[in-house]
């Protein structure tokens, strides 16, 4: 009768997997916290220049971004090879600037519209011309506060 | 004879180990900011009648279209431009009440009269490259970080900071607001003794 029982005890017991969703949640939370969001697709070639004198930007909420540079891989076929502007999402021309400066101005909190900063984030390779024609914009807009945005780095790094 | 199971592991603690984790990656990792160096544009209003300013307080700096430099009229290699604005910022050549007690320059006469004075004029060409610009700008600002610094450590040995860490500290949104009110005269003084005048000209045009 007893002849065919089966034998207990023989293999191992299953490994918990209760402990499972927490360390998915904590892989999750981790995440989020250190990613940082990138609001606008890059469409510009945009390595940026060295420098260590440097200071942190302010908060992100009164920091807007101007990218300039060459048009990057699929971008360059049709909007050739000269250096652009970015603007949000899409390429624009120096004339767009004070117009984009205002719009991002009045979609913030009023205490903020005087201490925005403009972050230019330009290519090192990208000719001085095109930053003045943006500066000049800026002034006229009255967006006096500007950062040049650059990497932590020797500045000879700059050179050749 | 039965054979004993083996008991099953207890996992009721696995929640609270990574509870612990979780919390400590979030207290230690910063959020990537960016860096940069700021600037402040002049307002477009145009000044009526602009001072006159002495040539011998003016440094002059212009990188041309083959990113090559040319300051006060030599040529230079961008790896002495800190030392040469330092000479020019510290020099203290005035007479009487241009003097300047703290510079430890050269106070030659063809040079700066004081600190306060001294400007830094930085002329580029449209077809210099943003890259040289950025290296040009560090430098100047640089060498005002320099002078800073050591004018910051000779007024507070107690600090136990330099000028640049102390700044750095002051714009820390997270520094308490006892400590930026403790630096903040201390920031003051030192940029009242060599306050930055970097001015712009317009770019030349490329011929």
């Amino acid at each position: 009768m007893s002849k065919f029982k089966k034998k207990k005890g023989g293999e191992l017991p299953a490994i918990s997997t209760a402990s499972l969703p927490d360390i998915v949640f904590m892989l999750l939370f981790f995440f989020m916290v250190a990613t940082v969001m990138r609001d606008s697709t890059l469409m510009v070639q945009n390595s940026l220049p060295a420098a260590d004198q440097i200071q942190k930007l302010d908060k992100k909420d009164r920091v807007m971004y101007i990218y300039a540079g060459k048009p990057s891989g699929r971008y360059s076929d049709k909007y050739g090879s000269q250096a652009r502007i970015q603007l949000n999402d899409k390429f624009a021309d120096v004339g767009d600037v004070a117009a984009f400066v205002l719009a991002e101005r009045a979609s913030k909190r009023q205490e903020l519209q005087n201490v925005l900063t403009t972050a230019l984030k330009v290519d090192g390779e990208t000719n001085m011309g095109l930053i003045t024609d943006i500066k000049q914009e800026l002034r006229k807009v009255n967006a006096l506060k500007i950062n040049y945005t650059t990497r932590v780095g020797d500045y000879t790094q700059n050179i050749n | 004879m039965a054979k004993r199971a083996a008991p099953e592991v207890n996992a009721g603690s696995m929640a609270d180990i990574a509870f612990l984790l979780l919390i400590f990656f979030l207290v230690t990792t910063t959020i990537e900011t960016d860096s940069g160096i700021n600037r402040k544009l002049p307002p477009t209003d145009e000044v009526v009648d602009p001072p006159v300013i002495k040539q011998r307080n003016i440094f002059t700096v212009v990188v041309n279209k083959d990113n090559r430099l040319l300051v006060e009229e030599e040529l230079m290699d961008i790896s002495e431009l800190r030392e040469a604005a330092i000479a020019f910022l510290d020099n203290g050549g005035g007479q009487g009440e241009e003097a300047c007690d703290y510079c430890k320059g050269k106070r030659d006469t063809s040079s700066s009269d004081n600190p306060e004075k001294a400007i830094i004029s930085l002329k580029n060409d449209r077809e210099t490259s943003y890259k040289v610009y950025i290296a040009v700008q560090n430098e100047l600002v640089a060498a005002y970080n320099d002078l800073r610094d050591r004018e910051f450590a000779l007024l507070n040995p107690m600090a136990g900071m330099t000028y640049t860490e102390a700044q750095k500290r002051y714009s820390d949104p997270r520094s308490t607001a006892t400590e930026k009110a403790k630096l903040k005269p201390l920031l003051d003084e030192v940029k009242s003794m060599y306050p930055q005048k970097l001015s712009e000209a317009e770019p030349s045009k490329t011929n």
